[in-house]
């Protein structure tokens, strides 16, 4: 296979928590604990090659959006580095005019926030293009136009303002934006996630089109299984900061394997198979704060064992482009 | 259906705007049996909160109760006000919101808020009323239930938290439980214990749950029945499999056609075209024809409640029949683990 348009190498993202505001009313009635570090992404590698689509899954506060802030060049890594093309992502940052971080383009998990609110959408679509000289100032008027109707849109539009827009609309502006610096790789987090099912229909469409006719590489990031199955080539889960599991989409949905995605896929209500038929996992999500040791789905496990408590698991080949981070894969007992 | 612990009917909720009267509730019925959970679905802004709100009568100005009945064990319930309002809520009828933080108070602990919310309505000495929330937490699924009395809010998980605003709204044994959206802004497998445990309690103390929600996988997993909303109206109701695998309205038809899992991987998926219309401009007639693929002349003007054999209803001129609908397969869509 030829080389990876994207290589994410070992890389790990830490935060300071700062308090929330329950927190600090609580910490002065004494029942507060001091700032501590989150690991919202620990030792993720991944490669992702020219056109294909990666869905990024897991639950909520795993690190998703953080592992595709990380890929965009707007986090840079703890540990680790992110290649795009064989270069550094990180070591572009700060530079305006790095070719490489236009190349890469996010849309972001709340379209709403991510329009500036007193720009009419023309100018926001046109300002990153026109800034980075991919089109001529003069001719961003009808490039911007193009755009919305690439997305379904009425190039008319491009003079109002994003509040008179509904959530799907703004959504292809976020998209627009994106497509606007001719991007390589673009990093989609929770596109469809605010939006009724007719309208994340429409969506959906767009993105699937825009992929043939633009032969996009993308990654698609959901907490949606549905979604995900229909949109990606291959699927990463993400538990707790950590890829779990990453295989071509088919395989993994006929017969997932790590002991995680099968809970996850049991546990999902889902149309059509009918009332009580489903099955949730056990257990709280451990917090990111104080990850368990060794496995962190061991709390939850219903297959866990010694080992399990004290050594991580690494992501290992279980079969042909499949990788599960799991003791029972590799011999022995759990 | 058995005798209804909650019979909603012709309900109308308006809401006063500078242009003019919003109709967000026009004429809304349906009934919900003992131990029986009603879904509640429809798109964003569809009235499917302000119908929750106005059971409990928590519709304040510029809205208000423009007619119609909700009645509790067979009494009329939107009449009442003061004292006698705050008997019945929380007593025989109790809601949940999306945010448990509407319910739950930060600087309080998790055992002064359940103490009360006990005293409210039975004179019982702390003790008791203590020994009643420890039960209620250990209803809802929660562990080591003591412990968690003693903690505040914030140091409880979304999940632990939502399902101490179920175990307060459960304190008092109601009728009728209200839930809006409350697994909406949970993780899918916090969500799942939710789902399962509401359904135990349905199922072992009789109360009756309306679950106010968008997403049509929840309500096929968890409801008995369904009743489908759109633009203030019901426009189909069923039980909820009859209804998901052979919908009568084209509007039910159009979402449950545009959910990925119901298609082939990158297989073009169907949409209902437009967007949620405005309630403020809506059209004459059925409210759903622009964007109806079975809109016909007869669409101009009001559709008619039409009843099906099997207890179904939909609001509609040229309701879908069952056998020229194709039923949704559900084969199709295995995610089932091998093993
Ligand atoms: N800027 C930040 N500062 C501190 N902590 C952060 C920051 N960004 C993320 N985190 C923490 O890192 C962890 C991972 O967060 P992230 O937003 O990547 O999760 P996610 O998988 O995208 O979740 P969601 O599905 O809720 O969007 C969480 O515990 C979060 O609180
Ligand atoms: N206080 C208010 N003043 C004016 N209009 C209101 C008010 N509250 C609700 N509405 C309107 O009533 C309609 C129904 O709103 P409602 O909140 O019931 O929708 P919903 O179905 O719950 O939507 P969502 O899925 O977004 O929660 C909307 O058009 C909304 O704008
Ligand atoms: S490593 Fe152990 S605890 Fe982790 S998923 Fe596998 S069996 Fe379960
Ligand atoms: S009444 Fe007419 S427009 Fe409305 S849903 Fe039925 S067929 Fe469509
Ligand atoms: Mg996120
Ligand atoms: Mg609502």
């Amino acid at each position: 296979m030829s080389a990876a348009l994207l290589d994410v190498d070992h890389v790990s993202k830490r935060f300071v928590k700062q308090k929330s505001l329950g927190e600090r009313i609580a910490s002065v009635l004494g029942a507060g604990r001091k700032s501590e570090i989150v690991r919202a992404v620990s030792d993720v590698s991944l490669s992702v090659h020219k056109g294909e689509v990666i869905g990024l899954v897991g639950e909520s506060g795993c690190g998703k959006s953080t592992l595709g802030r990380i890929i965009a060049g707007i986090y840079t890594p703890s540990d680790g580095n992110v290649l795009f093309d064989q270069k550094p992502v990180a070591k572009q940052q700060g530079r305006r005019t790095s070719k490489l971080t236009t190349r890469i383009q996010m849309v972001h998990q709340d379209p709403f926030a991510s329009l500036n609110p007193r720009m009419r959408i023309g100018d926001t679509v046109a300002e990153g293009p026109v800034t980075h000289r991919i089109v001529k100032a003069r001719e961003a008027d009808g490039y911007v136009a193009d755009l919305l109707a690439r997305v379904g849109l009425d190039p008319s539009y491009r003079r109002r303002f994003p509040h008179q827009f509904s959530g799907g609309q703004r959504q292809r502006i976020a998209i627009a934006r994106a497509l606007a610096m001719k991007p390589d790789l673009l990093v989609l987090d929770e596109p469809v996630a605010s939006l009724d099912v007719s309208i994340q229909a429409q969506v959906l469409n767009l993105f699937m089109d825009l992929r043939r006719d633009l032969d996009l590489t993308a990654i698609f990031i959901s907490h949606d299984l549905g979604v995900v199955r229909h949109v990606s080539d291959r699927v990463a889960i993400m538990y707790l900061g950590r890829i779990v599991e990453l295989s071509p989409t088919a395989d993994l949905y006929a017969a997932p394997n790590h002991p995680y995605t099968k809970a996850l896929f049991e546990s999902v209500p889902r149309i059509g198979v009918g009332r009580r038929n489903f099955h949730p996992i056990a257990g709280e999500i451990p917090s990111p704060l104080n990850p368990p040791n060794g496995c962190h789905f061991h709390p939850r496990c219903p297959f866990a064992g010694p080992r399990c408590r004290a050594e991580a698991p690494p992501l290992t080949a279980i079969g042909s482009g499949r990788f599960s981070a799991c003791h029972l894969n590799t011999g022995g007992t759990a | 259906m058995s005798e209804a612990v909650l019979s909603v009917q012709d309900l109308r909720t308006q809401f006063k705007t500078r242009t003019g009267m919003l109709n967000a509730v026009d004429g809304v019925s349906f009934e919900v049996g003992r131990g029986r959970i009603l879904g509640l679905v429809g798109e964003s802004g569809s009235g499917k909160s302000v119908t929750g709100y106005s059971i409990l009568g928590l519709i304040e100005p510029p809205g208000l109760i423009a007619g119609g009945e909700v009645l509790l064990n067979g009494r009329d319930i939107t009449r009442l006000k003061g004292d006698e309002l705050r008997r019945v809520r929380g007593a025989q009828i109790a809601m949940v919101f999306q945010d448990p933080m509407m319910t739950l108070n930060p600087v309080l602990k998790i055992g002064t808020q359940m103490i009360a919310a006990v005293r409210a309505h039975d004179r019982v000495s702390r003790r008791t009323a203590w020994e009643r929330a420890r039960d209620a937490l250990a209803k809802v699924g929660i562990p080591s239930p003591e412990e968690r009395l003693d903690a505040y809010p914030h140091q409880l998980s979304g999940g632990m938290r939502q399902r101490v605003a179920i175990a307060i709204a459960l304190l008092h044994r109601p009728a009728v439980i209200i839930a809006d959206e409350p697994t909406t802004a949970l993780d899918v497998s916090i969500q799942g214990q939710i789902l399962a445990e509401v359904r135990r309690l349905a199922d072992e103390t009789g109360t009756a749950f309306v679950w106010v929600t968008h997403d049509l996988a929840v309500v096929s997993s968890l409801a008995d029945d369904i009743c489908v909303m759109y633009a203030g109206r019901i426009v189909e109701t069923g039980a909820a499999a009859d209804v998901i695998a052979s919908p009568r309205h084209p509007y039910t038809a159009g979402l449950l056609a545009s959910v990925p899992a119901e298609h082939e991987p990158g297989e073009r998926l169907p949409q209902v075209p437009g967007s949620t219309p405005s309630l403020s401009d809506l059209p004459p007639g059925c409210a759903f024809a622009p964007r109806c693929f079975k809109a016909g002349p007869a669409c101009t003007t009001t559709p008619p409640i039409q009843k099906f054999e099997d207890g179904r209803t939909a609001l509609c001129h040229y309701p879908i029949e069952s056998n020229s609908c194709q039923p949704l397969s559900s084969t199709s869509t295995t995610y089932r683990s091998a093993s």
